[in-house]
């Protein structure tokens, strides 16, 4: 199990890497989309896969480590954040250049 | 009140009231003077009730502790040596308000002047009452940048500018040294207070790192006091107004340097080092100095020369390095501080009235302004040594110490004649101030015409030269008890025997001035053979070279920028991923080795299955991303797999989170999607392409591996804690949401903020954005023009409650199950955003009153204010209280205040989600209305 999460990751990270440096802004937009997967995934992986525990207390059960859950939690909120302030700032560049070209409007 | 917050109010008052004149300046220009005269005047009364403790040599200490962490408090100190500082600074400080409000233009509103004229005076004040040394250094490099503003002040003028610029790099750059210094000081010492350091004398003097201290701590006092080879930043400061001159150049800053050598000198003083270092530097600087004064034209750059000059002497007398030298230089720093004030603001008056200081031009100045000239005279004869002034005093104090000091025994006369040197040059560039401004002949083709300057203007310059004369006849009971004091503080140890007295008998210091004043004179009168010597000398590019070594730094930088920052997004991104590659790969080679163990759990069916869906989706939205849509649906899948991931491995919160988030990112990127050009990218070259595969290769095959080798290390936790302390701490059953808003809650109000300026964000970068949408998609189709589907605008109007219900229950639940403000908010939003999708945003947007910026400030306020609120009970920011409450109905229902904290999270994400969707989405509206109007 752990070695198939270990390829999620480093598929994603691959994907997203490669996306992040195309031209156009859409696809860094989906770059970035799928390289926080990759990190949340990575992060949530610290603590550990484990099945049926989560951490939510009950008499006589035991729990996965609920920190790295917390941090992914809030990760994933940010992310949001980042990839709708970036999609603005591309409509922004857009509208200001006339390209959706990453460089769109560059000094020579 | 007690002392030691007396203490603690003077520099408090200084910074708090600084900016006073500035709010002031629209009651007119005397409101601004009157303020900062104010403000300094305050800071004299607060002075007065520790005057007399001071004076009788107590040391008056103010504790507060600020990082106690990093050994940085604010620790004050008031001893002998900070008084007589003090002193100087507010009452020349008084004396140049009053000057510069006659001084400056009456165009200039003076309340910027006055404010940064303020904040340096405040700054000084700090230094020379920290009693913690890396707070000194934090108000010695407020001077340096006040000072910045202050040399800069005619920002109009390029002279000024690069003088300005000068100063700073100097100063800044042996402030620089000054810390790494203090720094190696404060660990020989163990403290950085003074009071430990001071007390630790002889382990410092005697420490391996006592040399490279010593050197990079006079870097920075020889930087400030312009001492040889650090003097060419103040001839240039000259550009200054004069009042800034008069105060920063003559009294202040400048003797910041020797504030700190005589602070330092018990610790680091006494030792061969010492002796050489700054007896040397202040010799050099001595003589140097005074022959480059006697050349100068300009009546500012003499002064200013003399004033390097000047501090060199009391460098020196501080290398001497004995008792009575240490009480001569501090006798020294209060004379020239009186006399050369006075100086500056004579010479400043000379500009005003002549609109030049250039001496080949000013000439005859007696016959036109007689009182100035002889008020001038007599302060010019204090800097040259003439007896009854106060200069005479100090100087004779001086050449009494080069005779009598132990290193006349190695020396010999060299010291005595070098003292004899100096005291003739200053003798022959004060005569040429004397004789050439105000006698020789007449004046040459002045612009203007002067006269005697208005009362006030000159009122300062009496009252200074009166103090000269003053302490020039009376030296015992006019400044005795102060440098005394003075004295005791900066030595720390027993008095020397000392008589402050016009006449001490004919001895050798005697000869000396007479020498000095006959040599002097006779220096002067052979001055025309003596210009044209120096006339045909190389010049001296001090100025030059340091504008070169500038150049070539700032060009140089460029070129590597350019190198670097070529204003392509690509290009960076490639820089970046290529070095966290590199910097990944290093730490990872260059770990302790470790082989890969494929570790722990079975694969089952449904894992299997979900990694080849992940892969089918990753994958295929990388090889088609040029399709656009189809690439978003992929990725889109991908999430779903990540959020079923989640809940497979024990997390729901997350799981629902995921999944809120991927559809309010699913809408976002639709959204942007319609507006984007149909594509017409060109391909990538094979070279970029490779680059990219490589550096995506290299990046997950790096990261995939160390996913599998965490997996596979021992596991070790840290959140036995917070299992623990969940329920009886933060009366939550749900461990994650109880660490969001109770554990870390300050983590989560951070990131709340964050989300919060996203928001922001969004109003400023989509503000009035006319953007039009191509009428066609990327594969040539156009848009439908059909208005919203009747099917989905039923369907979502009564969707709305229903999930506005369960978005309350995920919240109202969220401390025990899964649920909490952030799923909450995304729900919530969704569900908002589905009325924006189902029926227009015509529709929608006047039916959903909307304030993002109220409703923001409302969620960060409920989060910080239920922090705020545990301070009543003495508990620190963000402790949650909880307790049960029986409703009837409902039962036994647990509260705990972290709900409300939630509740600000919940409002917070709602809002930022609606406002970037919906600001989005509102950009068709406003396409559209321009589309009508044209």
């Amino acid at each position: 199990m752990e070695a198939l999460l270990a390829i999620a990751v480093g598929v994603l990270t691959a994907c997203g890497v490669f996306l992040i440096l195309r031209a156009r802004t859409f696809p860094v937009l989906l770059g970035l989309t799928l390289l926080s997967y990759a990190v949340n995934l990575f992060l949530f992986a610290s603590g550990r896969l484990r099945l049926d525990a989560p951490p939510l207390l009950r008499a006589g059960a035991s729990y996965t480590d609920p920190l790295p859950q917390a941090l992914v939690l809030t990760a994933i909120v940010i992310g949001f954040g980042m990839t709708a302030y970036l999609a603005m700032l591309a409509l922004r560049g857009l509208a200001e250049s006339g390209s959706d070209h990453v460089d769109a409007g560059k000094e020579q | 009140m007690n002392s030691s917050l007396l203490l603690a109010a003077i520099p408090a008052t200084a910074f708090a009231a600084f900016s006073l004149p500035l709010l002031l300046q629209r009651y007119g220009r005397a409101s601004a003077a009157l303020a900062a005269a104010a403000v300094m005047a305050a800071c004299l009364a607060l002075l007065l009730p520790l005057l007399p403790a001071a004076l009788a040599g107590h040391t008056q200490l103010a504790h507060l502790a600020w990082l106690p962490a990093y050994g940085l408090d604010l620790h004050l100190r008031l001893d002998g040596l900070g008084l007589l500082f003090c002193l100087l600074i507010l009452g020349i400080g008084l004396l140049v308000v009053l000057y510069a409000a006659w001084y400056l233009p009456k165009s200039d509103r003076l309340g910027r002047f006055y404010s940064i004229l303020l904040l340096f005076m405040a700054a000084m004040l700090g230094v020379v009452l920290s009693e913690n040394l890396l707070l000194l250094l934090i108000f010695w490099e407020i001077t340096s940048l006040s000072s910045f503003l202050l040399v800069a002040y005619h920002s109009d003028q390029y002279e000024a500018r690069i003088g300005a610029r000068m100063a700073l790099a100097v100063t800044g750059a042996g402030g620089l040294a000054l810390l790494a210094g203090i720094l190696l000081l404060g660990g020989i010492a163990g403290s950085f207070d003074l009071s430990v350091i001071l007390a630790a004398g002889e382990r410092i003097r005697a420490h391996a790192l006592y040399a490279p201290t010593l050197i990079l701590i006079l870097l920075g006092a020889f930087t400030k006091s312009a001492q040889f080879p650090f003097h060419f930043w103040l001839p240039n400061a000259m550009t200054a107004p004069t009042p800034v001159s008069a105060y920063l150049h003559s009294a202040t800053m400048v003797k910041a340097g020797v504030f700190l050598l005589a602070r330092l000198y018990p610790a680091l003083g006494g030792s061969e080092l010492w002796f050489w270092l700054v007896g040397g530097s202040g010799a050099l600087t001595l003589v140097y100095a005074a022959a480059m004064a006697l050349f100068r034209n300009d009546i500012k750059g003499l002064l200013a020369y003399s004033t390097i000059s000047q501090l060199g002497l009391i460098t020196l007398l501080f290398g001497l390095d004995t008792p009575l030298s240490v009480v001569a230089a501090l006798f020294h720093i209060i004379n020239h501080a009186i006399f050369k004030a006075s100086l500056f603001m004579a010479a400043g008056v000379i500009d005003h009235e002549c609109g030049t200081r250039d001496m080949r031009r000013v000439n005859g100045m007696f016959r036109v302004m007689p009182i100035t000239a002889t008020l001038a005279i007599l302060a010019a004869g204090s800097m040259a040594g003439v007896p009854l002034l106060n200069g005479f005093l100090s100087k004779e104090m001086f050449f009494a110490e080069t005779v009598s000091a132990p290193q006349f025994a190695t020396l010999g006369w060299a010291l005595p004649l070098f003292a004899t040197l100096a005291g003739m040059l200053a003798v022959a560039y004060s005569s040429r101030f004397v004789h050439d401004v105000f006698f020789n002949g007449e004046a040459i083709d002045l612009p203007r015409q002067p006269h005697e300057p208005p009362r006030w203007m000159r009122a300062p310059i009496e009252l200074l030269v009166l103090l000269c004369l003053l302490v020039g006849l009376f030296p015992g009971w006019t400044v005795g008890p102060w440098l005394a004091a003075a004295a005791l503080s900066t030595l720390q140890g027993p008095l020397p025997e000392f008589e402050l007295a016009l006449w001490h008998g004919f001895n050798q210091p005697v000869l000396m001035s007479l020498l000095a004043l006959a040599g002097g004179v006779i220096v002067y009168a052979l001055r025309a053979p003596l210009f044209a010597w120096q006339a045909q000398l190389p010049p001296m590019h001090a100025r030059t070279a340091f504008e070169r070594c500038y150049r070539q730094l700032a060009s140089s930088a460029r070129q590597i920028l350019a190198m670097l920052d070529n204003a392509s997004l690509q290009r960076y991104n490639a820089l970046l991923l290529s070095f966290v590659v590199l910097l990944g790969g290093w730490a990872y080679f260059s770990g302790p080795a470790s082989g890969i163990r494929l570790p722990g759990q079975p694969a089952d069916e449904a894992a299997v299955a979900a990694l080849l869906t992940l892969l089918l989706g990753t994958l295929g939205a990388t090889l088609l991303y040029r399709q656009r849509l189809l690439a978003l649906l992929l990725v889109s899948v991908v999430g779903l797999v990540v959020a079923l991931t989640f809940l497979r491995f024990s997390a729901p919160d997350l799981a629902l989170t995921q999944f809120a988030v991927e559809t309010g990112t699913i809408i976002l990127m639709l959204l942007v999607l319609y507006y984007l050009p149909p594509q017409s990218a060109p391909k990538s070259s094979a070279r970029r392409l490779s680059r990219d595969l490589l550096l995506a290769l290299l990046a997950g095959g790096g990261l995939g591996l160390i996913t599998l080798q965490m997996l596979a290390a021992p596991f070790e936790t840290i959140s036995g804690f917070y299992l623990q302390q969940s329920l009886p701490g933060g009366g939550g059953a749900n461990v994650v949401n109880v660490i969001l808003v109770d554990f870390r809650g300050f983590d989560t109000l951070g990131e709340i903020t964050v989300l919060a300026m996203v928001a922001l964000a969004s109003h400023a970068l989509l503000d009035r954005l006319v953007l039009i949408a191509p009428a066609q998609d990327g594969d040539g189709r156009r848009w439908s023009e059909e208005a919203h589907p009747l099917f989905l605008a039923m369907l979502m109007r009564p969707l709305l409650p229903l999930a506005l219900t369960v978005s309350v229950y995920l919240l109202l639940r969220g401390h025990h199950q899964p649920g909490g403000g952030f799923v909450a908010g995304l729900v919530s939003s969704v569900a908002l955003i589905m009325q924006y999708l189902g029926n227009g945003i015509a529709f929608a947007q006047p039916r959903l009153p909307h304030h993002p910026a109220r409703l923001l400030a409302l969620g960060l306020l409920l989060a910080a204010g239920i922090g705020v609120a545990s301070w009543p009970f003495a508990r620190p920011f963000l402790t949650s209280a909880h307790g049960h409450l029986q409703l009837p109905l409902l039962g036994d229902v647990e509260l705990a205040s972290a709900m409300v904290f939630d509740l600000g999270v919940y409002i917070v994400v709602v809002t930022v989600v609606l406002t970037v969707l919906s600001g989005i989405g509102g950009l068709s509206l406003r396409a559209r209305s321009s589309r009508e109007k044209s």
